[in-house]
């Protein structure tokens, strides 16, 4: 009677996409509709007036709260755009704050110095950080792996010093380039407009996703998996594996760049810290600690990170940390401190980032209540 | 003249800087396949260690015999580290490449907040010897000691490896793993070893850099390393991973270049023009100036 059950053997999470996998319970029906879910909510966000104290200062709907959710679901995006590169292709490409860069710095040097209207500046810009992706591209995809890594590396670096130099005066150098707002629609100015850009922020986020999903989901992302698991295998299939790369580097280039214009607007300007190597190191960390290659995983670790981010500096100057010997509070109160020790132990530990946790849970789950049910 | 002898030989001293970097990323590069970015973490130990040597070690100080010892105690913190970060966290990912550079961008992240959490992020004055401010004449150009000291260091480290690779039986294994690694473990040899050796020799090249540029420059700050680092990366794909002798090739022209266009053109034009050399090498002679085989 006890043994009407034979406690079967889970299948092996990474074998089959999550999404395909039918589980059981009440949960299981739901899950297709949980990004719809999670879409409503973030649609509703902004009308709400709950307080949660701890995790954000101040309402759901104060300026602050949303520029910071903003920011963070603009890096969901990017995250998002990279894994297009890093999780699905396999190219572990270190200069991807490039092409954000172009798309911050292109946006607002055309409002600011050349006086354009938004949507002029929009399209010439994200046009613009596409052309640069396929060129650069063109040249780095020349070499595989880590040298790849390497010379987009440097590509990045040759931007990071074009804007710290402030040649031609365009960039402001170290100061950084505020943007002139005078030209902009009036919708997206001022203090109490910020949930117009929290709705750009989500809409961008939207259009990212949905052109990953596509791409991966058509005959070129097929490729491009295959690209990851085994690129000589696709060259005797008779494909150019340089090509098929290419086009997922402009892909991300071009994400990148819109990402870009989106940022300008909720941060208000351009400074000269995204343009930094640290940045992609950081979209690097995002996507690791959500789960390269998932659906949802890059996003969730875009978030996260951007909010932890935001929110250690808050944490680590915080009575609590105070109150701990020096030792400890001091490197608590380094935000890149407890995010590279939690990367780090990510890579170890939860080598499918946060995605794979729920797999990880219910086999855990499982194997806790099979011995009970036996006994 | 005076100027080309002038940028001549504070060009070489950046060459110096680059090569004690480069020269340690490129065989760990070659051996072990690793990208190791928590290089530039070795350096701000190595430069961090010497600065509190220097200050708080009995028998160190900022001057004559008292500074070397500050100096050995930052390239020993300088290996400490780097075998420390070797047998922790590199060896039990051990032929997974990706999942070992992400430890090091991991660790080179933590590591450089973990500097900025001790001794804040300002720049910090570096103790240098006197002698190391003044200037020597060369041909009638008036070089700065602190170059001259590190093109010096360079090129004994230059030796040291060669000599080290060419006439001892761990050089050889190394020069052999290079090449061809399965071959060497089929040998019987336990290349792991190897591994740690060659991460102690990079971890203290790149400490006396951290130590020696910090006497160069006089000052000491957290993210030093990462911005050398960008350029070593550079000097190392130039050469030729896994080639001690590229990596020192490459970096006396990039630093040429990079000192004669930022002299003679635009401040910041020769950081560009580097990064247009590591372009023209990559599509003309893909594998660098070398190749993948240690030459020694």
């Amino acid at each position: 009677m006890t043994e009407v059950k034979s406690p079967e053997v889970p299948a092996p999470p990474a074998a089959v996409p999550s999404e395909l996998t039918p589980t059981g319970g009440r949960w299981g029906r739901l899950r297709p509709f949980l990004p719809l879910v999670a879409l409503a909510v973030a649609l509703i966000l902004p009308y709400s007036t709950l307080e949660l104290h701890g995790i954000f200062e101040g309402p759901l709907n104060s300026p602050g709260t949303l520029q910071l959710l903003a920011v963070c679901l603009v890096f969901g995006g990017l995250a998002a755009g990279y894994d297009l590169l890093f999780g699905r292709t396999g190219m572990l490409s270190f200069g991807h704050a490039l092409y954000f860069a172009a798309g911050v710095y292109g946006t607002d040097i055309l409002v600011t110095k050349a006086g354009l209207p938004l949507w002029q500046a929009a399209i010439l810009t994200i046009t613009g950080g596409t052309i640069l992706a396929a060129l650069l591209g063109a040249i780095a995809l020349r070499t595989v792996g880590i040298a790849f890594a390497m010379v987009t590396l440097a590509f990045a670096q040759v931007g990071a010093i074009l804007v710290a130099r402030d040649f031609g005066g365009l960039t402001g150098g170290e100061e950084g380039l505020p943007l002139d707002v005078s030209g902009l629609p009036q919708g997206l100015v001022g203090v109490s407009n910020t949930v117009n850009l929290y709705w750009l922020a989500l809409a961008y986020l939207v259009v990212v996703v949905l052109v990953v999903h596509r791409v991966s989901g058509s005959p070129t992302g097929r490729v491009l998996a295959g690209l990851r698991d085994d690129e000589r295998r696709i060259g005797v299939l008779g494909l150019d594996p340089y090509r098929f790369k290419l086009v997922a580097f402009t892909l991300a280039g071009g994400l990148a760049a819109g990402g870009g214009v989106v940022y300008t607007l909720i941060v208000g300007g351009a400074s000269p810290h995204i343009t930094s190597s640290e940045l992609t190191l950081s979209l690097l960390v995002m996507v690791v600690l959500g789960g390269p290659g998932t659906r949802w995983g890059p996003v969730l670790g875009g978030i996260l990170y951007m909010y932890l981010d935001h929110r250690l500096v808050a944490f680590g100057t915080s009575d609590a940390v105070d109150a701990l010997p020096a030792f400890l509070s001091r490197p608590l109160s380094q935000p890149l401190f407890v995010l590279g020790t939690v990367f780090i132990l990510a890579v170890y530990f939860f080598p499918g980032g946060l995605a794979s946790l729920a797999p990880r849970l219910a086999l855990l789950r499982h194997s806790l209540r099979t011995p009970r049910r036996n006994g | 003249m005076d100027t080309v002898i002038l940028l001549t030989l504070t060009g070489l001293g950046l060459s110096a800087l680059y090569f004690l970097v480069a020269s340690g990323l490129s065989l760990v590069f070659g051996l072990a396949d690793v990208l190791n970015f928590a290089h530039g973490l070795f350096l701000g130990v190595g430069a961090y260690a010497t600065w509190w040597a220097a200050g708080n070690l009995p028998g160190a100080g900022g001057d004559g015999f008292g500074f070397v010892l500050a100096v050995a105690f930052g390239v020993l913190a300088g290996t400490l580290v780097a075998i420390l970060v070797e047998l922790v966290l590199i060896r039990p990912l051990y032929s997974r490449t990706i999942e070992q550079v992400l430890v090091t961008v991991g660790l080179s992240l933590a590591g450089v907040a973990l500097l900025q959490a001790t001794w804040g992020a300002d720049p910090r004055t570096f103790p240098r010897p006197d002698w190391t401010r003044e200037v020597t004449s060369v041909l009638g150009a008036n070089v700065p000691n602190g170059g001259l000291l590190l093109i010096i260091a360079a090129v004994v480290v230059l030796a040291a490896i060669l000599s080290f690779l060419r006439w001892t039986r761990y050089g050889l294994v190394i020069r052999a793993g290079v090449e061809n690694r399965e071959m060497v473990t089929a040998l019987g040899i336990d290349v792991r070893k190897a591994f740690t050796l060659v991460f102690a020799i990079g971890g203290a090249a790149a400490a006396l850099a951290g130590a020696l540029g910090s006497v160069y420059f006089g000052t000491v700050s957290p993210g030093q390393g990462g911005s050398l680092l960008i350029f070593a990366f550079i000097v190392v794909v130039i050469g030729g991973m896994g080639s001690v002798v590229g990596s020192a090739y490459a970096a006396v022209a990039v630093g040429l270049l990079q000192q004669f266009v930022n002299y003679y053109g635009t401040s910041g034009l020769g950081d560009i023009c580097v990064v247009g050399l590591l372009a023209v090498v990559l599509l003309l002679r893909p594998q660098g100036i070398a190749g993948k085989v240690a030459t020694a």
